[in-house]
């Protein structure tokens, strides 16, 4: 798939690529067409904390293996502390990973870590901007510090306040904002240099439902101007909703890579339930049907286990009313991320 | 060149939002001037001198290096707050000198003690302290080493505690000796020859004398160079201690 890309002012041609590549199981939904943006190999770090004359050592990440590609969002889903933070700041040189390789924006993290920083930019999950001075000033500086002189940082900045939908509080002080107009301040200070990605840290957390949709369109716009966008997060709507591809992290590891739909489609599959008053005239109908992976039968239901639940529901339409059953009730259920986790973590996200 | 550009791009912001604050530089001018109107009148009694002026040539430049050692030390408190910020991280994912990072900041400090230093030197012209203006300079120089090196050591244990609650005691506790031990508060000539043998090993105090040297007139006292070299080696290893720092990955 290929987008066109208008990067705030400037016209940046974009072939990017959203979405698929799936595991290694599953099917290739759509053909890969961009470069990897990001590729590590057996990232690894590991915390020392001291509890009285006990040293504790914490395997934060224990060998992570990943590949973003160029203009896709990349989800990284995961309950608190299960090191998508670490891996996150590992990857935007705040911390030195103690083994693995790591290729960002093609430059090497372990070898050239300030061509790194030139190339991407980075959104910690706290926010960062002194209290007492306004958004304005903030993005001319954070410009400025990325080495662009002055007159074209403030242009950039006039340019990034007009597309974060912040000129009109440019000259308050930062201290005045509302928290969905100081996360939109964060981002745009993450991309006002133009990085080819962007890392966010929870971007959302803390921010109310109309907010967090606000957020949710800023970073898709980011990616339809070519930024590649690595998130973490820990909502399971948000990985589905807003990412191409996601990795689920659990305990220091990657317990799976996919996109979401992908992801959902091979645990399980489609459930259809069908609500019927002769769940054992039902089933001796469908229980033979070459679609159906699998048949329970309930008191006043059949469910169904299928492939794609969508194609299903025609056929188990047609079989029954061929068979002269009369139906009640159909509904269709699919597989959330949640249950991806459980399949591979052995507990609900939910509960972690 | 980077480094300048950089340096000068963080001392902008920091001094833009101390001017912000204005509120800090006047407590900052607050408490010398109380020692100036409160306690200077004891001393011309009690150093047993025959003016005013002599007695404010003795004790100005004691506060003058007092001002330059406590204003310094404290200035970690401010980077703790900025590392909670987020601000301090953001900074160190841009390709800025983390050397502009710290030096930005210690200038900063270093410009701001030197503007409480005019207003204090200029209070005490009413109380009739005279001072040669090339003396006043290198004296003003001595007090900008001696901030560059205590804010950056500031910063630097800040940035290795990165709390409050441990940086207060922490300068505190180091402070306080190295008052009683420079002779700002009381020349060092009335004390008892062990306590004069272990001030010798405090840099402060030589750099108390040097400046006294100056404001008396003596260009050509020892101590004045004793004293500004003293004080250069320390500010240039405080600095570069600190700088290490802020380039290391913390956390």
């Amino acid at each position: 798939m290929r987008r066109w890309g208008l990067f705030v002012g400037s016209l940046r041609l974009t072939a990017a690529v959203s979405a698929c590549r799936c595991t290694a199981a599953g099917p290739r939904a759509r053909p890969r067409v961009g470069a990897e943006m990001i590729e590590t190999r057996g990232l690894r770090k590991s915390f020392t904390s001291r509890q009285g004359k006990e040293k504790k050592t914490v395997e934060a990440v224990r060998g992570v293996d990943l590949t973003v590609d160029e203009g896709e969002i990349f989800g990284f889903l995961g309950p608190n502390g299960a090191g998508k933070t670490t891996t996150l700041r590992m990857l935007a040189t705040l911390i030195e990973p103690d083994g693995g390789t790591a290729v960002v924006a093609g430059a090497d993290l372990r070898k050239n870590p300030s061509e790194v920083r030139r190339r991407i930019g980075y959104v910690a999950q706290g926010g960062a901007t002194w209290d007492d001075s306004t958004a304005r000033e903030e993005l001319i500086l954070q410009a400025r510090l990325y080495g662009i002189s002055r007159a074209d940082a403030q242009a950039r900045t006039a340019r990034v306040l007009e597309a974060f939908n912040l000129a009109a509080y440019a000259d308050r002080k930062c201290k005045t904002y509302s928290g969905g107009q100081r996360r939109r301040v964060d981002i745009a200070l993450g991309i006002i240099h133009e990085p080819k990605v962007v890392f966010l840290d929870e971007p959302t957390t803390g921010l109310d439902p109309q907010s967090r949709a606000h957020m949710w369109d800023e970073i898709r716009r980011l990616r339809a101007e070519g930024i590649t966008v690595f998130i973490t997060t820990h909502y399971l709507d948000e990985a589905d909703a807003l990412c191409d591809r996601i990795s689920i992290m659990d305990n220091g590891e990657i317990v799976a890579s996919g996109t979401p739909e992908a992801l959902k489609r091979e645990i399980s599959g489609d459930v259809v339930r069908v609500g019927v008053d002769s769940p054992a005239r039902a089933a001796e109908v469908l229980g033979s049907a070459d679609f159906v992976n699998k048949l329970e039968t309930h008191d006043d239901s059949v469910r169904l286990y299928v492939d794609e639940g969508a194609a299903a529901i025609p056929l188990v339409l047609r079989a029954l009313d061929a068979a002269s059953v009369p139906l009640g009730t159909i509904e269709l259920h699919r597989p959330t991320l949640d249950d991806v986790f459980l399949t591979k973590t052995g507990r609900s996200l939910r509960e972690s | 060149m980077k480094l300048l550009r950089d340096t000068w791009l963080i001392f902008q912001r920091q001094a833009l939002l101390l001017l912000r604050n204005p509120v800090w530089i006047l407590v900052g001018v607050f408490q010398p001037v109380m020692y100036l109107l409160l306690f200077a009148p004891l001393l011309k009694p009690a150093l047993n001198v025959r003016t005013n002026a002599e007695a404010y040539e003795i004790f100005v430049p004691g506060l003058l290096v007092l001002l330059a050692i406590f204003g310094g030390l404290f200035q970690g408190f401010g980077l703790i707050a900025e590392l909670r910020a987020g601000v301090i991280e953001r900074s160190r994912v841009t390709p800025v000198s983390r050397f502009a990072l710290l030096l930005g900041r210690s200038l900063r400090d270093t410009v701001s003690l030197l503007a409480q230093a005019v207003i204090i030197t200029l209070l005490a012209l009413l109380f009739d302290l005279r001072v040669v203006l090339g003396n006043l300079l290198l004296a003003y120089l001595m007090l900008a080493l001696i901030s560059l090196m205590t804010s950056a050591l500031s910063y630097g244990v800040a940035l290795a505690v990165k709390s409050e609650d441990v940086l207060a005691p922490l300068m505190n506790t180091v402070a306080q000796p190295v008052l009683l031990l420079s002779g700002i508060l009381l020349p060092l000539t009335f004390a008892p020859g062990w306590l004069q043998g272990i001030a010798d090993w405090n840099p402060f105090s030589w750099a108390v004398d040097g400046v006294r040297a100056l404001f008396r007139g003596d260009l050509g006292a020892p101590e004045v160079w004793q004293g500004l070299v003293i004080m250069a080696v320390l500010a240039v290893a405080a600095i570069t201690w600190a700088a290490r720092l802020f380039a290391r990955s913390v956390r």
